[in-house]
């Protein structure tokens, strides 16, 4: 959300990247960049890299090979902390919340990068921090209005249905302030009303400045949603696109199709 | 405010209790251990790490004390920052190592931790006076006010639990505190939000072991005499089964479940040769049956129940 001019190179870079799990060479070589702005698209078949790809650029596990750059920073030596305060924020391919805790509680924690209050502050409770704590919880609802849970605030985020823990979750990433946010598979398991509205909600995050990269299996969804397209297969990149550029692809319509 | 009305309470119960010397006693020992408790509670209910050596904190507390008291004749008022500091210190470089990895790797450092400074507590004789214990700890008097007597005693003890209520109750309901929780819920989403949960961890680690050290500076001027056998880790197994039972992640909990377990063998004469067994037994069945503690669980099931009548379901 904070605009710092625009970049000629992309926001995200990843320049060769490797990665391999023992014998499994998860994510090969793969190189493309996603550009401020838009809304790409990762695809390819299960198990064909695209989660560790996220894992990878989050720095839930530093890469073999290769480089990921954000924001024309190197991130090989960066703590996931410092990622998401730098402005990259993610979602699970399985939601993963905080349950017992309550829906404002979920995106409250969200806002931690973008708070101060420690250990000490707060034990003594002074007004400083009184007052983050106030605006937090404002900024909070802020963000439940905006993914229209405003009013499930106060129930344990564990109670909603399934297409509601969803959207707590993106609530919980917006609340970080991102500049760049991962969705891994966000329309799974939602029906295609839900999956229509998440269409809608992911424009209004675009439109906020927000760059968006998801892995989506929902091919009509991502054909319409998406700027451009990387499509992964086997750990390596197969094609890169744009939709219809994708979609007429030989190799692609190949792996598709099993051929 | 709840806070207000608990110290009321204490203030009542002292009084009535004047001259009854068993049942004051009784009281501060409840006091002494509900400071543990809550303690450790903020590490296990909350953060949701276990701790199986949290009696070994509660004896450097005592032993800092006592050795710096007896042996150097330094006042107890001096000695307390030094057990407090040393606590805070040795739990860091325990937790520092243990707490970056997620998983039980803590339980099973503080398990051999425990071991270790109870051999210590009994085999570095000069310092802690080795299996005899170490006599001559005095007792602790303010501005002239002697605070040995039964009653004052009571005072000192539970006005400390009463401001570890308090710092309990702000830490839980801050920043820090969601941060907490929402490592217990999912270590994986709480880190992808940018909590540093290694530092978090260790952060309360430290705490708690500092609140127990507290626990030991007070009981080692409340007996004038401490010894290994109390820091061992059947302590440490009844200091979770405390927070067990008075249910994971509730502050009054623990002052529940330090009650319970303080009074039980008062009371239940059989209970002191089974101890062991029934500590083993009550955590089992709390761990499978009710696995947030069994406030927590009656609650939960209180709620379940309520919301069946109504008949309202989400969504
Ligand atoms: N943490 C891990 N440890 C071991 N193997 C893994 C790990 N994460 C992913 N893999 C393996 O890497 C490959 C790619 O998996 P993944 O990235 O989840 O694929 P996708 O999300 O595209 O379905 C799979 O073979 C998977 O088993
Ligand atoms: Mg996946």
């Amino acid at each position: 959300m904070k605009n710092s001019g625009p970049n000629e190179k992309g926001l995200l870079r990843i320049e060769n990247a490797n990665k391999s799990f023992g014998g499994v060479h998860a994510v090969r070589d793969v190189s493309f960049e996603v550009q401020e702005g838009v809304i790409q698209a990762l695809i390819g078949p299960n198990g064909a890299g695209k989660t560790t790809l996220f894992n990878l650029i989050t720095g839930v596990f530093p890469l073999d090979t290769g480089h990921i750059i954000f924001n024309d920073q190197d991130t090989g030596d960066k703590k996931i902390f410092n990622l998401v305060s730098m402005g990259i924020a993610r979602t699970f391919q399985n939601v993963e919340l905080f349950t017992g805790m309550t829906v404002l509680e979920n995106v409250l924690v969200g806002l931690h990068v973008r708070t101060k209050c420690g250990f000490l502050g707060a034990i003594a409770r002074l007004p400083n921090v009184q007052r983050e704590e106030k605006e937090a919880r404002e900024k909070a609802m802020h963000w439940l209005d905006f993914v229209g849970l405003a009013h499930a605030a106060n129930n344990k985020a564990g109670d909603l249905a399934f297409g509601w823990q969803r959207s707590v979750e993106i609530a919980r990433a917006l609340a970080s302030e991102p500049r760049l946010m991962l969705l891994d598979e966000p329309a799974a398991g939602l029906n295609a009303n839900e999956t229509g509205q998440l269409g809608d909600l992911m424009r209004q995050i675009r439109d906020l400045g927000v760059t968006l990269l998801l892995v989506e299996h929902d091919m009509s969804l991502t054909m319409e949603i998406a700027d451009r397209i990387v499509v992964l297969d086997q750990g390596a990149k197969l094609s890169e696109g744009t939709p219809r550029e994708v979609q007429a692809d030989e190799k692609v319509i190949a792996a598709y199709l099993g051929a | 405010m709840v806070f207000t009305l608990f110290a009321a309470v204490i203030i009542c119960t002292g009084a009535a209790l004047e001259g009854d010397y068993y049942h004051e006693q009784l009281l501060t020992f409840i006091g002494i251990f509900t400071l543990l408790a809550v303690g450790l509670n903020m590490l296990m209910g909350y953060a949701g790490q276990i701790s199986l050596g949290h009696a070994a904190f509660y004896g450097i507390g005592a032993y800092t004390t006592g050795a710096l008291t007896v042996h150097l004749q330094w006042s107890p008022w001096a000695s307390l920052p030094c057990a407090l500091i040393m606590a805070g210190v040795i739990a860091y470089i325990v937790g520092k190592p243990t707490l970056k990895l997620s998983g039980y790797y803590l339980g099973m450092g503080t398990l051999g931790f425990g071991m270790i400074m109870h051999v210590l507590f009994r085999e570095w004789t000069t310092i802690t006076g080795g299996p005899n214990g170490l006599v001559g700890i005095p007792s602790l008097s303010l501005w002239g006010l002697d605070l040995s007597t039964g009653r004052n005693y009571l005072y000192v003890v539970w006005g400390c639990v009463l401001l570890t209520f308090f710092i309990c109750d702000r830490l839980v309901n801050s920043r820090v505190g969601r941060a907490l929780r929402a490592i217990h819920y999912s270590e994986q989403a709480a880190s992808a939000v940018g909590v540093d949960t290694a530092k978090a961890k260790l952060q309360v680690f430290v705490f708690s072991a500092v609140v127990a050290a507290l626990a030991g500076f007070l009981y080692a001027h409340m007996v004038m005499f401490i010894s290994p056998g109390t820091f061992t880790f059947l302590a440490s197994v009844k200091l979770v089964a405390m927070v067990v039972i008075g249910g994971m992640a509730s502050i009054w909990g623990a002052l529940l479940g330090a009650t319970f377990l303080t009074l039980l063998p008062e009371h239940l004469s059989v209970f002191a040769d089974y101890e062991m067994i029934i500590y083993g037994g009550i955590l089992m069945g709390v761990m499978i049956f009710l696995p947030q503690g069994l406030t927590r669980g009656v609650l939960d099931i209180y709620e379940k129940f309520r919301a069946k009548r109504k008949g309202t379901v989400e969504d």
